[in-house]
C-alpha cells in the first residue's frame, strides 16, 4: 500500500486543526502555516499525479480493513487529475487571500484547509458514504468561508446557498439509503458488480437510486434547472474563496463522471449510455441559459458566475457524448475552464478596486489609462469565450471533434458556437463598459501582488495551449480508465490487507 | 410495521416539504429538521425492519443489519451540526437584514 494516498486528506486536516489551535497567534504565522501546508498538497498532488499514471489504479484500506466493509481510498488518473487541480487553485487562491483578504475575518486559514480536506476526501474515496460525508465537509466549510468578512449581501446568499445544499444532502441520504436497500452495499467498486447483477425488480429500486442521486449532484453542479443558487453565491463571495469555488461545481461534474461510468458502469447497459440523451439536453440547456444569463448581467461578478454556469453546461454535454474522445475533451475543458473563472474572479476584484469601488457594468469610474488591467482582462475574456489562440478555443475544439460522428453533432456544434459568440459579445461590452466609459478613477497606489497573482492564475490558459499535446494524451488516459470500470473494480477487489487476519475471525 | 414506518417518514416529508417552501427563515429551519428526521428514518429503514435483533453479526440466528444504523448515526451528527448553523446564520440574518423573510433586502421588512 502506497501511503502517499492517504496524505492528501490528513495533511489539510493537520494544517486547519493546528491553525484552529493557533487562531490567537499573528497573522503571519497563520499565514506562513497554511501557505506550506499548500505547497505539500501541490507537492503531494504531483507525486500522485506520477505515481496514478505510471502504477495504474491503487488503493488504500483504512486501518487495513479489507475493501466492501471498511473505507478505501482509490486513485486513479481521474482522481489525481482532480487532486492537483485542487492543490493548483488553492495555491492561488491562497495567495490572494494572503494579501489582505483573509485579515476580513476570523478562522480564514483553518477553514480554508477543512475546504481542502473536504474536496481531496471527495475525490479519494472509493465509496458512496465517505463521499456524502466529504460533500458534508467542505460544503460546511464553503458555509463559512462564503461569510467570510460579513456584511448583508454575503448573509443573504449564504442562508439561500446553506438551505439549498442542505435539501440535497438529505437527498444524497434518501439516494444512499435507497441504493443500499436494493444492494445491501455502498462501497463503489462492490456496487458496480452488484448493480450488474441485480434482479430486474430491485434494478427498478437501483435506477430510482441513480435518478436520485444525479439530481444531487447535478444541484451542486448547478446544472438546469438547479443553477439558480449560483450566481448570487458565487458574486456575493469574496474574490479568493469565489475562485476557490470555482473547484465546488467540479465536485458534482466528478460524481457524475463516476455515478454514469462506475457505480452503474457495468451492466449490460451502463447508465451513461441510458442517461446520455438526458444528459446532453440538460448540458445544452445549461450552455443556454448560461450565456443569457451572462449577457443579461449588470455586474461583473455575476457575469463570471454564469460564465461557470456555461462551463458546467459544456462539461455536462461533453460527458453525454458517451465516449473516450469525450470525455477527454470535457477533462481538458474543465482544466482550462477551472482555471481561468477562478483567475476571472480574482481579476473582478482588482478591477473594482482600480474603478474605486463597483464592478458593475453601468455605472463607475474607468481606471487610469496606463493601467494594464484591460490586458488581463482581454486576455481572460478571449480564453474563456474560446477565442484563438487560448485554452478554451482547444477545449471546445476537442469536444466538437469528439461529436462530429454523433448524432448529437448539430445541436452541440449549434448550442456551443452560438453561446461562444454571444459570450464574445458580451465580454466585449463588458470590456468596453469597464474600462472606456465613465470619468477617469484616480490612480490607486500600486500593490502588485495581488494582481500578479490574478494574472499568474490566467496565466495558466497560455501554459495549457503550450503543454497541450502531453495534457491530451493525459486525458486521453484517463478517459479510457475511467469508463474502464472492469479495471476499478477489480483493482478495488484485489486489495488485500497488509496484515493477514487470523482464520476464524471476521 | 412497514406501513407504520412508510406512513411516519411521508408525513414527515410532506410537513417538511410544506414548511421548508414558507418564506419564513424559521419554518424553513423546522422544515429542514422533519425533512432529516424523515431521512434518517428511511435510512435506518433500509437495511430491512427487523423487532428485537440486536445489531451484532453471530453465527447462526437472525439480526438486525448493523451498518444502517451506523450510517444513521453518522447522519444525524451530520444533521445537528448543520441545522445548528443554519438557525445560527437565520439569526445572523434576522440581525443583518432585519427581517426573517428568506428573500429580505438590507433595511427590513416593507420592501
Amino acid at each position: 500500500m502506497n501511503h502517499l494516498l492517504v496524505a492528501p486528506v490528513a495533511l489539510p486536516l493537520i494544517a486547519g486543526a493546528l491553525l484552529l489551535i493557533l487562531w490567537r497567534a499573528p497573522l503571519r504565522l497563520q499565514r506562513v502555516l497554511s501557505l506550506l501546508a499548500c505547497l505539500g498538497l501541490l507537492g503531494l498532488a504531483v507525486a500522485l499525479l506520477h505515481s496514478a499514471s505510471h502504477q495504474g489504479i491503487q488503493v488504500y484500506l483504512i486501518g487495513d480493513w479489507p475493501a466492501p466493509y471498511g473505507i478505501s481510498l482509490v486513485l486513479d488518473q481521474l482522481a489525481a487529475l482532480m487532486l492537483a487541480l485542487t492543490a493548483l487553485l488553492a495555491l492561488f487562491a491562497l495567495a490572494y487571500a494572503m494579501t489582505g483578504g483573509d485579515r476580513a475575518g476570523r478562522h480564514f486559514h483553518a477553514l480554508f484547509q477543512f475546504q481542502l480536506l473536504g474536496l481531496n476526501a471527495a475525490f479519494l474515496t472509493g465509496d458512496l458514504f465517505n463521499l456524502f460525508v466529504a460533500f458534508e465537509i467542505l460544503l460546511i466549510a464553503s458555509y463559512g468561508l462564503l461569510l467570510h468578512g460579513g456584511g448583508a449581501e454575503r448573509t443573504r446568499a449564504a442562508l439561500h446557498y446553506v438551505a439549498l445544499n442542505l435539501v440535497g444532502s438529505l437527498l444524497f441520504l434518501i439516494g444512499l439509503g435507497t441504493l443500499y436497500a436494493a444492494t445491501g452495499s455502498l462501497n463503489m467498486a462492490d456496487l458496480a458488480t452488484r448493480i450488474a447483477a441485480l434482479p430486474a425488480a430491485d434494478a427498478t429500486l437501483a435506477r430510482v437510486a441513480a435518478m436520485l442521486l444525479l439530481a444531487v449532484f447535478g444541484l451542486k453542479a448547478a446544472v438546469i434547472p438547479l443553477h439558480f443558487w449560483l450566481p448570487g453565491t458565487y458574486a456575493a463571495a469574496s474574490a479568493a474563496v469565489a475562485a476557490l469555488f470555482a473547484i465546488m461545481t467540479k465536485v458534482g461534474i466528478y460524481a457524475i463522471i463516476r455515478l454514469t461510468t462506475l457505480v452503474y458502469g457495468l451492466g449490460e447497459t451502463p447508465m451513461l449510455e441510458w442517461t446520455s440523451p438526458w444528459l446532453l439536453v440538460a448540458g445544452l440547456a445549461t450552455i443556454a441559459i448560461g450565456t443569457l444569463g451572462a449577457m443579461a448581467s449588470d455586474e461583473l461578478r455575476e457575469l463570471i458566475a454564469y460564465l461557470v454556469v456555461v462551463s458546467v453546461g459544456t462539461l455536462v454535454a461533453g460527458i453525454a457524448l458517451a465516449t473516450p474522445a469525450g470525455l477527454s475533451a470535457s477533462l481538458y475543458y474543465l482544466l482550462h475552464t477551472t482555471l481561468v473563472t477562478g483567475g476571472l474572479f480574482l481579476l473582478a476584484e482588482r478591477i473594482a478596486s482600480a474603478r474605486e469601488g463597483s464592478t458593475r457594468l453601468s455605472e463607475g469610474k474607468r481606471p487610469p489609462p496606463s493601467h494594464q488591467l484591460g490586458w488581463v482582462f482581454f486576455l481572460g475574456a478571449i480564453a474563456v469565450a474560446g477565442m484563438p489562440p487560448l485554452s478554451g478555443l482547444i477545449g471546445k475544439v476537442l469536444l466538437l471533434m469528439a461529436a462530429h460522428d454523433q448524432s448529437a453533432l448539430i445541436p452541440l456544434w449549434t448550442m456551443v458556437l452560438v453561446s461562444s459568440l454571444l459570450l464574445t459579445l458580451t465580454l466585449t461590452r463588458a470590456g468596453i463598459l469597464l474600462f472606456w466609459r465613465g470619468p477617469e478613477a484616480s490612480p490607486a497606489k500600486p500593490r502588485p501582488l495581488p494582481w500578479l497573482v490574478a494574472t499568474g492564475l490566467l496565466g495558466m490558459s497560455p501554459l495549457l495551449v503550450i503543454l497541450g499535446g502531453p495534457i491530451v494524451d493525459w486525458t486521453d488516459a484517463t478517459a479510457a480508465q475511467t469508463l474502464d470500470a472492469r479495471t476499478y473494480v477489480t483493482a478495488v477487489e484485489q486489495s488485500a490487507p497488509l496484515v493477514p487476519r487470523p482464520a476464524g475471525e471476521h | 410495521m412497514e406501513a407504520l414506518i412508510a406512513l411516519c417518514i411521508g408525513l414527515l416529508v410532506g410537513g417538511g416539504v410544506y414548511l421548508l417552501l414558507r418564506s419564513r427563515s424559521f419554518s424553513v429551519v423546522l422544515g429542514l429538521t422533519l425533512l432529516s428526521y424523515a431521512t434518517n428514518l428511511l435510512l435506518f429503514a433500509s437495511g430491512g425492519l427487523q423487532t428485537n435483533q440486536a445489531p451484532l453479526i453471530h453465527e447462526g440466528g437472525p439480526f438486525a443489519d448493523p451498518l444502517p444504523q451506523a450510517l444513521v448515526l453518522t447522519a444525524i451528527v451530520i444533521g445537528f451540526a448543520m441545522t445548528a448553523f443554519m438557525l445560527v446564520l437565520a439569526l445572523r440574518a434576522l440581525n443583518d437584514l432585519g427581517s426573517d423573510r428568506v428573500d429580505a433586502r438590507q433595511g427590513g421588512e416593507e420592501q
